[in-house]
Parts: structure tokens; C-alpha cells; sequence
């Protein structure tokens, strides 16, 4: 019972190989299907996002020697060269195979250390395999716990906790200040990329009111459209902002936007209500000046490039504390796979003995005259009794050993001493 | 009074403490229940502690006739304030700030020992009344206090762009304002009723208590403070830092009333 990785990611590959190797939800299906009907996976499950392309599978023979069949068979289903995949592809085995998938789950070899979206993205190859019947007993004992994995990571580390991009560190600042946005609305000043990821936050963070102003009404009337949000008019300040209680700005400009004399004037009309702006513009939108009034707090690129650079190094140091779960969760997996290859080395051990004992009787006790059937029977049955007493004892010993290493060696060993290499083949 | 009564309060306490410390942290939403659900088996054991003290006062006594006694009910007022405000708010990350107060007012009153000054004469409900509700203002003052400190800290901090650790774990501005509202308009309800219990109480007695009587004075000061600072809060500018500069100072006027005035200027009360 071995398990078998082969695959490639954002490390390893640049995206131009990664496009050409990457699966659809349907060609993951047909891949699987072929997979297995070829014979080169007993199970299988096809991991594929943006950043990496990966073949989870359990071959028939356990012989650390079925990767070169799968990356032949990645380069084929591709229709690209191996020599293109070569260098790219890499493979793991077993422990190696485990603690690469409890990794990916996560989120230590995301590009985004400890990003959320690829612990989603392994449930949801995991269910379309399994309801493709394509995992077996291996595959799903190995993906339940990359997921839980991935879940112990998130409840028990700070790695997805902090926010690593400028537009999450803005919308999360604000949050600071109000708490949850459903009663909250926010007014985006600009609408080129930033100003986009920016609503996408607030969106999904369920911002009650959004309001977009550009130069170009068209891309506002745009942005307004796909985010649910209302058009103003631009450089309306004396309209526009005593309302939101986020401005966002990121526009293309000299001189500041937003300069103290129109903010101070909103902040009349609004009583002081907290005020949050966010400048994400190169030269700057907004007039430091405006950071001096009260109750207004100006975060610039510069203040929230810092906060990422600050979150990502605490999320660096979170990487033990995460390791340390995945490696326990891969003792885990290791010892139920120990488990099942033990159960399963005393069933071919106990069939062995029977068929010797068998043949034993067949030579030495049938030829002795004075013994009745039923001596015969009985005699059978104390031989089998032994052999079952030899067979389960160390089996028990071997099952209640705490210890996974000798536990695994265990094994091996009494496949040595009682199967030929035949037999283990 | 009963040591596994004093010693279950502690431990209650204090586990409670160390679970709202490691919720601020983590933010894992089992911990900071069972911090919630400790305080409040410390709230029941404490409740027995202050019964246990009340023995031998007579009918309608609450243990205030000497400071550890208040101080402890004190401590048991601020505790049972918080927890209403944390269930009402939804908020526990505050929790880690006011546990340390309630363990070291309950410790305090109960290790050190009791004075011997006698009882004071008066009893009945109605005096009972007046002095229990005016340290639940105390205690709803207190945490206003606390809740307007961690409000200014919390600002500051966003406003330098200082964002330790500790900063993404605290409730937002806003809610802190909102709670320490609330912890406000308890006070000012407790207190209102209780003085007004306190004047029945002297009407009643007149023979015996003068009307007049510096706690009076502060007392309405402070009233009329809290009044102020619920109103700006809400309504005008002074809304945020400048608010809760407000609320920290009228503590330190309470602070003022319950020490200073009650321990040499007044006449009439002791420890509270």
C-alpha cells in the first residue's frame, strides 16, 4: 500500500508550464478515469488551482517506482513534451507524499503564505474524486486529514489571521475602528485595479453602501454596476463626504484630492463621526495635514505596505508552530497505514501457514495407519490453534506498539522472515 | 468564612482570567467561552463568600461595614456588571482586562484582615438598598474607566499606525465607546436610585444624620459629570478620544469619593 505524488507548482514551475499541465474539473475526471483504467493507480485525485497541478494516487504494486509512469502520463494527457515537464515535475512517496499534501492544506506552500482560498480548493478535489468513486480506503483516510490539517492550522496559528495584502490590511484597519461594516458604507475614489480589489474586500465583508466617484463616469458607472454600488459625481466633496464612513482613494494625480480645508468642513457636517481613508495613490491623494483632525485616521500605501511586510514575518514565525501540526498529523496517517499493511501481512501470513500445515498433514500424518478421522480433525485443529496463537501475538505486540518507526520496521521484518521475495513481490 | 469557599472564588477567578487572556491572543471562540462560564461559577462562589460575611449582621445586611467587605462586594458588582455587558455586546476581549481588578478587590478583602470597627447602626432594606446600589455605580464606573482606558490606548495606537500584536485583537473603537455607554448608564441609574434610597433612609432618621454631608456634594458632582459625559458622547463633537478622557477622569472623582471623602470628610459614610 504506497502512495504516489507527482506534480508541479509555482516553485518549481514558471506559469507558462503551469497553464499548459493544469486541469479543468472535467478533464480531472477523465484523468482519473484513465488513470485507473490504464492500471497505473489503484486510487487516485487530481489537485489542481492556479499554482500547482498535482497527481495523488495509490498504485497497485508498492514499489517506489511508479512516478516515471505518472509524469509520462501528465506529459501525454497534456499533449506536452516530458522534456518540457522535466526539471519541473517533482515526487514524493508515502511520509514525503503526506507531508506535502498536510502542507499545501495548510497553506505552507501557498504563494501566499497561510492564504485560505487553497484549503477550499483541496475539499473540493477531494469531493469531486470521491464522488467519482476514484479514492479508495487510502486516499480518503489521507484527505480527510490534510483537511483537518488544514482546519487545526487555521483555529490554532496566527497564519491566516493577518491580512497580506494593501487593500485586506485597509478594509481590516477599518474594522478597528467600526467593527462589522453591515451598517457601515464606504465611498471609492478612483476605479482603476487597487480601487477594484479594495470593493471586492468591502463587498465581501458586506458593506451596507458603496459609493464609487471617477474622472470617467463610464468605468465608475462600470465598477458601480458589478459591485452593486452608486455613481457620484466627481470632486461633489461638499456631497459626498459627510456620508461613508471609509474613503478610499486611488487615483492618478499631482496634487492631493482630499485636502484638510474639505475634509475638516465634512467632518463638521458629520459631528465628529469616526472617519477612516485609506490613500492608495502614487503621488499621494490625500493631505497629511488631514491625519491631524480628530477623529480621522489616514492610512497611506506606505503605512499599509508596512503592516503587510509586518504581518508576513509574523506569519514566518508561525511556520513551526504549523509544522508541528503536520507532523503529527503524518505520525497519524503513518501508523493507520502501518495498521492496515499489518492486518494485512498476518492475513497473507495466516493463509502461508494454513497452506503448510496442509500440506504437512498431507505428507507426514496421513501416512500413519492406527488414526481415525476424527484423531485427524483434532489433530488439525490443535495445529491450527497453534499456528493462530504463533500468528496473533505478535501481531498484538506489533499493533499496540507506540513507537511508529519500529512499528513500520516490525512489519517489514516479518514480511522477511516468513514470505519469499515472491510472495512480498 | 469558608476556605474553599475564598479558595474556588480565586481559582474560578483566576482560571477565567487566564482563558479571556489567551482568547485576546488566539481569538478561539471555545476559550473565551469557558472564560465566560468560570466568571460565572466565580460569581456564584463569591456570592456565598459575601453571604458567608453577612452572618451575624442581622436581616437585610450587606457586607459593608468594614473596607474589606465593601471592597469585596465591590469586586463581586464590577464582576457581575462586566458579564451583563459582555453578554449583552457579545464582546469578551475585554474580559482579560477586568478579571486582574475582581481578583485583586476579592483577594485583598478576604486575606487581609477584617478591622474591628463595629457594625453601623443602621439596618433594613432600604439602607440596604442605597449602599448596594451605589457600589454597583462604583463598580459600572470603574468599568467605564477601564473600558475609555483601553479606548484611548487602542486610538492612539491606530492613530501613530503602531499595530503590535495586540491591536488586531481588540474590539473595535466604536463598540468600546458603546460599552463603556452602556457601563455609564447603569452607574447613573444606580446611583440616582441609590442616592435617592440614601435621602429616604436620612428623612426617616432625621434625629440621628444631618442632611448635609460632603459625600452629598461629590456625589452630585459626579452625577452631573456622568450626565455630561453621556451626553457628548452620544450627541456633539466630543464623541471618541476626547469622551473617554472625560469618563476617565470622573473616575478618578469616584475613586476620590469612595477613598478621600468617605475616609475624612464625611460624617455619614464609611467604606462606601
Amino acid at each position: 500500500m504506497e502512495i504516489v505524488l507527482v506534480g508541479l507548482n509555482h516553485r518549481t514551475a514558471p506559469v507558462e508550464v503551469r497553464e499548459r499541465v493544469s486541469f479543468t474539473a472535467e478533464q480531472a475526471r477523465r484523468a482519473s478515469e484513465q488513470l485507473r483504467s490504464k492500471g497505473i493507480l489503484e486510487e487516485t485525485l487530481v489537485l489542481s488551482t492556479c499554482n500547482r497541478s498535482e497527481v495523488y494516487g495509490v498504485p497497485p504494486e508498492a514499489s517506489h517506482d511508479s512516478a516515471p509512469g505518472l509524469s509520462t502520463f501528465l506529459s501525454e494527457f497534456h499533449s506536452v513534451r516530458l522534456e518540457v515537464l522535466n526539471g519541473s515535475l517533482y515526487h514524493h512517496y508515502d511520509r514525503e507524499a503526506a507531508r506535502h499534501l498536510f502542507r499545501v492544506a495548510a497553506g505552507l506552500d501557498s504563494m501566499m503564505l497561510g492564504e485560505a482560498e487553497i484549503l477550499g480548493q483541496v475539499r473540493e478535489a477531494y469531493r469531486i474524486a470521491h464522488e467519482q468513486g476514484a479514492t479508495g480506503p487510502v486516499l480518503n483516510r489521507l484527505f480527510q486529514g490534510a483537511l483537518e490539517v488544514g482546519k487545526r492550522v487555521r483555529a490554532e496559528t496566527e497564519l491566516g489571521t493577518r491580512p497580506m495584502s494593501v487593500a485586506s490590511a485597509g478594509v481590516k484597519l477599518a474594522e478597528r475602528i467600526f467593527g462589522k461594516f453591515e451598517e457601515r458604507s464606504a465611498l471609492v475614489l478612483g476605479a482603476g485595479t487597487i480601487s477594484e480589489q479594495v470593493i471586492a474586500q468591502l463587498r465581501d465583508r458586506g458593506i451596507a453602501r458603496l459609493f464609487v466617484m471617477n474622472r470617467s463616469k463610464e468605468r465608475a458607472d462600470g465598477l458601480a454596476k458589478q459591485y452593486g454600488g452608486e455613481v457620484l459625481p466627481w470632486g461633489e466633496w461638499e456631497r459626498a463626504l459627510p456620508v461613508p464612513d471609509v474613503i478610499v482613494s486611488s487615483v492618478a494625480t499631482e496634487e492631493p484630492v482630499l485636502r484638510r480645508e474639505i475634509v475638516e468642513r465634512a467632518m463638521e457636517k458629520r459631528s465628529n463621526r469616526a472617519l477612516f481613508l485609506m490613500d492608495l495613490g502614487l503621488p499621494r491623494n490625500i493631505d497629511a495635514a488631514v491625519g491631524e483632525l480628530y477623529n480621522v485616521y489616514v492610512y497611506n500605501m506606505e503605512d499599509l505596505s508596512e503592516i503587510v511586510a509586518q504581518n508576513r514575518h509574523a506569519r514566518e514565525n508561525e511556520i513551526p508552530k504549523a509544522d508541528s501540526i503536520v507532523e503529527e498529523h503524518v505520525g497519524k496517517f503513518l501508523s493507520w497505514q502501518a495498521s492496515v499493511e499489518l492486518v494485512g501481512l498476518v492475513n497473507e501470513l495466516r493463509s502461508k501457514l494454513r497452506e503448510e500445515r496442509a500440506q504437512f498433514v498431507r505428507s507426514r500424518v496421513e501416512s500413519i495407519q492406527h488414526l481415525t478421522e476424527a484423531d485427524r480433525t483434532l489433530l488439525e485443529n490443535l495445529m491450527d490453534d497453534i499456528l493462530e496463537s504463533l500468528l496473533l501475538e505478535p501481531a498484538q505486540r506489533l499493533r499496540g506498539d507506540k513507537d511508529l518507526c519500529r512499528k513500520v520496521r516490525n512489519v517489514e521484518a516479518l514480511r522477511d522472515l516468513f514470505l519469499s521475495r515472491r510472495e512480498k513481490l | 468564612m469558608h476556605y474553599s469557599l475564598f479558595n474556588s472564588t480565586v481559582v474560578a477567578y483566576a482560571l477565567s482570567f487566564v482563558l479571556y487572556l489567551t482568547f485576546l491572543k488566539t481569538g478561539k471562540a471555545l476559550t473565551g467561552r469557558l472564560g465566560t462560564l468560570l466568571l460565572a461559577a466565580g460569581l456564584v462562589t463569591h456570592y456565598f463568600a459575601l453571604l458567608e460575611r453577612t452572618r451575624g449582621l442581622g436581616p437585610h445586611a450587606v457586607p459593608y461595614h468594614d473596607l474589606y467587605g465593601a471592597m469585596s462586594l465591590f469586586g463581586w458588582l464590577l464582576a457581575l456588571t462586566y458579564l451583563g455587558l459582555e453578554l449583552y455586546h457579545r464582546q469578551r476581549t475585554v474580559g482579560a482586562l477586568v478579571l486582574p481588578f475582581v481578583l485583586i478587590f476579592f483577594v485583598a478583602a478576604h486575606v487581609a484582615p477584617a478591622d474591628k470597627l463595629s457594625p453601623p447602626g443602621a439596618h433594613g432594606p432600604t439602607f440596604a438598598f442605597h449602599v448596594t446600589l451605589n457600589i454597583l455605580a462604583y463598580s459600572a464606573f470603574a468599568l467605564s474607566f477601564v473600558l475609555s482606558v483601553m479606548f484611548l490606548i487602542e486610538e492612539r495606537f491606530l492613530r501613530k499606525h503602531q499595530l503590535g500584536d495586540v491591536v488586531w485583537r481588540l474590539p473595535p473603537l466604536e463598540l468600546l465607546e458603546r460599552m463603556s455607554r452602556s457601563s455609564v448608564l447603569i452607574g447613573l441609574v444606580s446611583i440616582t436610585v441609590g442616592t435617592s434610597f440614601g435621602f429616604l433612609w436620612v428623612y426617616r432618621l432625621s434625629d440621628r444624620y444631618s442632611f448635609y454631608d460632603s459625600k452629598y456634594a461629590i456625589t452630585l458632582l459626579v452625577l452631573i459629570l456622568y450626565v455630561v459625559y453621556f451626553w457628548l458622547a452620544r450627541t456633539t463633537a466630543w464623541r471618541g478620544a476626547r469622551a473617554s478622557k472625560l469618563c476617565v477622569f470622573n473616575f478618578l472623582l469616584v475613586f476620590l469619593s469612595f477613598t478621600v471623602v468617605n475616609l475624612y470628610l464625611s460624617h455619614n459614610h464609611r467604606f462606601f
